[in-house]
């Protein structure tokens, strides 16, 4: 038996142990979802220990460094860890922005003692972390930011608004990007890190047309933010937020993948317009739209895995991240319409039992940020036009 | 296995690219069409293949060929799609070869076949639309069988040497089991083919068997078991025409991103506007995606994975290929404007080829259908 084969075999054996029952259920609600965070409070016992116990083996993060909290896995083996848990529809014991964002960031540019202090606690879901990227007049053209960082000694004193900042009134700490520096738009910016708790930081919920408000304008008056705070040069942080948009948009484009097992569009259809006697669903033009879906959805599938196989053997171009996410997150928003056509009637219901299960129409409105947040389609289209086919500027 | 070519692959890539584009480019086929040719593709074209060692690309290397897989056929049919070569490669070289794999008829038919000697077709249609039913009839007589019916898109049928036929020994057209696969020589008494010249100047016969006799001998596999091979035959012709697809809607991508980057208009290249800058990278989305899927079914094939699983990923291929190179021509034409209208321009060509392949082993709509029903709806 090979190293792998070995490791494959002692995971099943761990996580069939580990993994409580409840943890290998879909996720049906928001509530379910793990963040962690200082105020973290477990929707049911099995959430917490089900990060406890993958927090301790690093398997939250499992192909970073040990000594960062990581599991020190090889790329290999992470494949097979994740194989292993898509096999018995294993939960990600964990979400977070720290992970996803930020830890990929600190890791590249930070310095052996910001790694220390902050990718531990990420690893072990004890900091809740939130992305202050985008400013009422900085969105698309996000280089454009106005918030200001006055140099202050040892410190910056930062003034101005951010705006979408996903779950900035549940999040312990911000990754910020601030100017200090007026001479050059993109050369004038630094990435800063700061705790919410800091005197000066306020957030005020938006309200969603999904009815949900987990997105905040967050406001930032003469906060103080040490400068050992700084992750790479000041002045450089648009570095740094590039190479994290990269890992946001991959993150992002995994949502194109659908839950794996069982296939909710299918069986909400089979649920509500029925079989017809050959076995077929009984609306064929659902039944065609469906189809031609699942092909694309599958095809997805595929180059989501060539995707990770290319980054891992360091042959993947540098932009492909935006075409993951162009083509992810549009076959989601596809998806949940079709959820919502399968659904019928029943997947209007806004607060109901129902509507937690399989299509709700939250859900569904919620979809269309995707092709909004952490950059628009069209500027993913302007990428891949520029660095990958080439085609000249305007 | 990762989801990309590996060292050898890609030389072999490199290999096959230089070769079909030196052999037979788009000009290749546009001298054939103009001549009005015959055969439909060149027989020293077939031999060179031969040549090269890659008619034998999927024949076990004990029977002479060079013992590679799916992946390694597809990296030549791509080629050949990009460069719209007319050739034997598909029918004869991937799909006949699995459908013989393994059986007493491989002997008779594959060194011919490495030699650039032998052209195979399939005579598996019936309909104008690909299906699994098998009407053609073959009953018992003396020590063989006696064929009689019809069969349509038989590409290559009215020159090839070797046809493999799905033959109904046993119940009616739409059932399952009593379909029985015959290797028959095309010149058997009582078969006759009416080549038509079709959309992209390839050549397809509808093909007559009036009382054909074949030996017993004729039969691959068993009597009766004939969905064994054909499944093999189906499942690598379908991969294979992905293949060939994602090379046609390639060569026309590359062709259209190229002149957008060349033509001119308003003082400037016309690349420059967003409004074609952004259909072109959802064009080379689309490609990206179909490729990914159509490297998932070829290495699937390949690593001989559970037979669900590889049918599932053939027909995602099959279907998305259809697709994503639809796309590709039709954009192609549009962004070329006036001139993508022109028979003197390649483009044209591209749509063409890309329709008749999208036909060819079940379209988009029997591949999405095959998928829904194994998924239970
Ligand atoms: C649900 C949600 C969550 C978010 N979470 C966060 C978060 O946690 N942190 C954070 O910092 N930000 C977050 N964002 C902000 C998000 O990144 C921005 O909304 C996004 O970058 C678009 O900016 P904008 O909203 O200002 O739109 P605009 O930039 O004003 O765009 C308006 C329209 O113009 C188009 N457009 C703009 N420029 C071009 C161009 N050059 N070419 C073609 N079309 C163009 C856009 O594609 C869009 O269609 C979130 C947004 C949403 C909706």
């Amino acid at each position: 038996m090979s190293g792998l084969d070995t490791f494959r075999a002692d995971t099943r054996v761990w996580l069939a142990e580990n993994c409580p029952p409840e943890m290998r259920e879909p996720v049906r609600s928001d509530a379910d979802i793990c963040w962690g965070g200082r105020h973290f409070a477990p929707s049911s016992p099995a959430q917490k220990d089900w990060l406890d116990r993958m927090a301790a083996r690093g398997w939250t993060v499992p192909d970073w460094p040990k000594e960062y909290g990581g599991g020190g896995l090889s790329a290999a083996e992470t494949k097979v860890l994740r194989e292993e848990m898509a096999a018995i529809r294993a939960r990600n014991p964990l979400n977070s922005f720290g992970i996803s964002m930020l830890g990929p960031a600190l890791l590249k540019y930070g310095t052996e003692e910001q790694k220390l202090e902050h990718l531990p606690k990420i690893a072990r879901g004890e900091i809740r972390w939130c992305q202050g990227y985008s400013e009422p007049n900085a969105g698309s053209d996000l280089a454009g930011l106005a918030a200001s960082a006055e140099d202050g000694g040892d410190h910056y004193i930062v003034n101005g608004q951010k705006v979408w900042t996903s779950y900035a009134d549940k999040a312990d700490w911000i990754f910020c990007l601030v100017r200090t520096s007026k001479a050059s738009k993109q050369g004038g910016i630094s990435f800063v890190l700061f705790d919410m708790e800091s005197p000066g930081v306020s957030t005020k919920p938006i309200l969603l047309i999904s009815g949900y408000s987990p997105f905040c304008e967050t406001f930032m008056d003469n906060v103080k933010v040490p400068k050992a705070n700084r992750i790479h040069d000041e002045n450089k942080g648009w570095d740094v937020a590039k190479y994290l948009l990269g890992h946001e948009r991959e993150m992002i484009s995994g949502m194109g993948l659908g839950g794996g097992g069982r296939n909710p569009l299918i069986e909400g259809a089979i649920a509500t317009v029925g079989l017809d006697h050959d076995g077929r669903l009984a609306d064929p033009v659902l039944r065609t739209q469906i189809a031609l879906f699942e092909v694309r959805a599958k095809a997805f599938a595929a180059m989501s895995e060539r995707f990770i196989d290319e980054l891992k053997a360091g042959r993947a171009h540098p932009a492909q991240p935006s075409m993951m996410k162009y083509v992810g997150t549009e076959l989601n928003k596809d998806r949940h319409e079709l959820m919502m056509a399968a659904g019928g009637s029943d997947a209007l219901e806004w607060e109901s039992e129902r509507s937690n299960t399989g299509a709700a129409p939250r859900a569904w409105l919620r979809t269309k940020a995707n092709s909004i947040e952490g950059g628009t389609s069209e500027v993913q289209l302007n990428i891949i036009a520029k660095r990958i086919l080439e085609l000249p500027g305007a | 296995m990762p989801l990309y070519l590996n060292e050898e692959q890609t030389m072999l890539r490199d290999t096959a690219k230089d070769f079909v584009a030196e052999h037979a480019p788009v000009s290749h086929l546009r001298a054939l069409r103009d001549a009005n040719d015959a055969t439909g593709f060149s027989r020293d074209l077939w031999k060179q293949f031969a040549e090269m060692g890659l008619n034998g690309i999927l024949i076990p290397e004990a029977q002479g060929g060079l013992g590679l897989g799916h992946v390694e056929a597809g990296v030549v049919l791509e080629e050949i799609g990009r460069n719209l070569s007319p050739s034997p490669f598909l029918t004869t070289a991937v799909a006949a070869v699995e459908a013989l794999k393994g059986s007493a008829q491989a002997d008779r038919w594959f060194p011919g076949i490495v030699a650039g000697e032998t052209v195979a077709a399939l005579a598996i249609d019936e309909g104008a639309k690909h299906r699994d039913a098998v009407a053609l009839k073959a009953e018992r007589s003396g020590n063989g069988f006696r064929l009689t019916g019809a069969k349509r898109f038989v590409t290559h049928g009215h020159v090839a040497d070797l046809l493999i036929v799905a033959a109904r020994t046993a119940g009616s057209p739409d059932d399952a089991e009593g379909v029985t696969l015959f290797a028959v020589p095309r010149d058997a008494a009582g078969l006759t083919a009416s080549p038509e010249r079709l959309a992209d100047s390839s050549l397809a016969a509808r093909m007559a068997f009036e009382g054909v006799e074949v030996d017993a001998d004729a039969v691959i596999g068993e009597v009766d078991a004939g969905r064994d091979p054909l499944g093999r035959l189906l499942r690598a012709g379908r991969t294979g025409a992905a293949a060939e697809l994602l090379g046609i809607g390639g060569g026309a991508m590359d062709m259209t991103v190229g002149y957008l980057k060349e033509r001119k208009q308003f003082g400037v290249a016309i690349g420059s506007f967003q409004a074609l800058q952004h259909r072109a990278a959802h064009l080379y989305s689309e490609m990206e995606v179909a490729r990914a899927a159509v490297l998932k079914a070829q290495q699937l094939l390949d690593t001989g994975a559970d037979a669900e699983m590889v049918d599932g990923a053939v027909s995602i291929a099959k279907a998305i290929t259809g697709m994503a190179t639809t796309l590709s021509v039709q954009e192609g034409i549009q962004m070329h404007g006036g001139i993508g209208m022109t028979d003197e321009y390649d483009i044209g060509f591209y749509m063409k080829r890309a329709r008749v392949l999208a036909e060819m082993f079940g379209d988009v709509g029997f591949h999405a259908d095959r998928l829904a029903k194994a998924a239970g709806y």
